[in-house]
């Protein structure tokens, strides 16, 4: 295939032909730009085509990754430990490293301590060295997550089961924990004591205040049959409603959904892992198996963008082999 | 001819008695099998328990395999029982049945996952 741009309707200095080309590997992640409070994320392969210009052009970038799930072995993708290092080497080639990562949780499948040294052992070929965590189910399996928070909260003020925010170039970051104390019948949960800590932690913020949310299981209805939702979401939106940009990040479904409300925009991260099912497409939300030669095309097969001033999304449907 | 010397005697009878052993121990298993055990399996299947509601016996054994890809834990949600560990793949956890009453459990993992045991005299 031709790097040659055929059509560039965008003026990106990119086409389809030529974002389908770059998005055939199977780890992925999305890359964040705050400027003047507005929110657009772009696939890693597409900056590592775009060269300087993106990043040159904004006051703030950072990289989610989400869902790695060190551990698994079955055969969704028996290897999730070099589809981790594929993203991570998608990271290093961007042309301007981003300032820090988030991981939306899931780093290992089972919470074992190995799976979180394999974890930590891979990462460290990342040249980004900030990352933000949040846990997923998968990460507090058997101990409540005192293991995770012992490893991955040591850059941060943790309250509770370890939330917490902080600020970069004028934004507010929350991290929020939605995979602990859940109730029988019920989806994700945030909790009381947590919900007041969140009211707290904004009151004295202006409203201008970009302000980005990040959690492990989705902060909308994505699914509730499939307990893809979090049940007192509602809320914590209803402490950061008076906020002119607030922008959700989630992971925990391992495929991009974006929903845009007013002047929400919620979003779901693909995994590094392996893919899940689309909401009620199967039995059940399990890993999805697809034969292995499909595995990155499939991972790659959908990606949305967000662009600086556009509220309509982007988003690449395509069978890249 | 074969002249059976001290030690083969002891040979012999030990391998009678390893025999007798296995026999005995398959019969036991048999017997297992006949009771009412075997039925009070749980299976975990794309997110679910299956059966969702059984009822057991006092003093029963039951037991719950996950068969999913996707870790999954047994709680009681009074927690009248203890919990299991998270299961991974073809991973089992039996308790053994209590006073009768009926007693709800779900997956800690994915709540939505609930299930219930009724427990009779």
């Amino acid at each position: 295939m031709s790097d040659y741009i055929s059509h560039d309707h965008e003026h990106d200095g990119i086409d389809r032909r030529g974002f389908l080309h770059c998005m055939a590997w199977a780890g992925t992640g999305l890359l964040w730009t705050v400027s003047g409070g507005v929110l657009a994320s772009r696939t890693l392969a597409q900056i590592a085509k775009a060269g300087d210009s993106l990043p040159a052009a904004t006051d703030l970038s950072f990289l989610q990754i989400s869902d790695s799930h060190i551990g698994f072995s079955k055969d969704a993708n028996k290897d999730v430990t070099e589809t981790f290092k594929i993203a991570l080497d998608r990271i290093n080639a961007m042309p301007t490293p981003p300032a820090f990562l988030i991981h939306t949780g899931d780093l290992t499948q089972l919470s074992k301590p190995e799976e979180f040294d394999t974890f930590d052992e891979v990462l460290k070929s990342c040249r980004t060295k900030d990352v933000f965590y949040v846990p997923g189910e998968h990460d507090v399996l058997n101990d409540g997550g005192k293991l995770y928070r012992e490893r991955y909260l040591k850059s941060v003020e943790g309250k509770g089961s370890g939330w917490y925010s902080f600020n970069k170039n004028g934004v507010h970051f929350i991290a929020l924990v939605n995979v602990l104390d859940l109730q029988a019948g019920g989806l994700g949960q945030l909790g009381d004591e947590q919900l007041e800590w969140l009211e707290g932690d904004v009151k004295d913020l202006g409203a201008d205040t970009p302000i980005v949310v990040f959690a492990h299981i989705p902060l909308w209805a994505v699914y509730p049959q499939w307990g893809w939702g979090t049940s007192d979401s509602e809320r914590a939106l209803g402490y950061l409603k008076r906020f002119g940009s607030l922008t959700v990040l989630n992971g925990h479904i391992h495929q991009v959904l974006q929903k845009v409300e007013g002047n929400v925009t919620f979003h779901t991260a693909m995994s590094t892992a392996f893919p899940q099912p689309a909401p009620g497409t199967a039995p059940s939300p399990g890993p999805m198996k697809v034969p292995a030669e499909k595995l990155r095309s499939l991972l790659g097969l959908t990606s949305v963008q967000y662009k600086q001033g556009k509220t309509a999304l982007a988003v690449v449907d395509s069978n890249l082999s | 001819m074969i002249t059976l010397t001290h030690k083969n005697k002891m040979a012999a009878l030990l391998c009678g008695m390893s025999l007798l052993n296995l026999s005995l121990f398959a019969l036991g298993g048999e017997m297992k099998n006949a009771d009412s055990t075997k039925q009070n399996r749980i299976e975990i299947k794309d997110f679910a328990f299956n059966p969702q509601s059984i009822t057991v016996k006092s003093g029963d054994k039951v037991t719950w395999i996950n068969r999913d890809e996707e870790p999954h834990t047994v709680v009681s949600v009074e927690k009248q029982f203890k919990k299991s560990s998270a299961l991974d793949t073809d991973q089992e956890f039996t308790i053994t049945a209590g006073a009768p009453g009926t007693y709800s459990y779900f997956c800690s993992v994915h709540p939505k996952m609930t299930g219930t045991i009724v427990v009779v005299k």
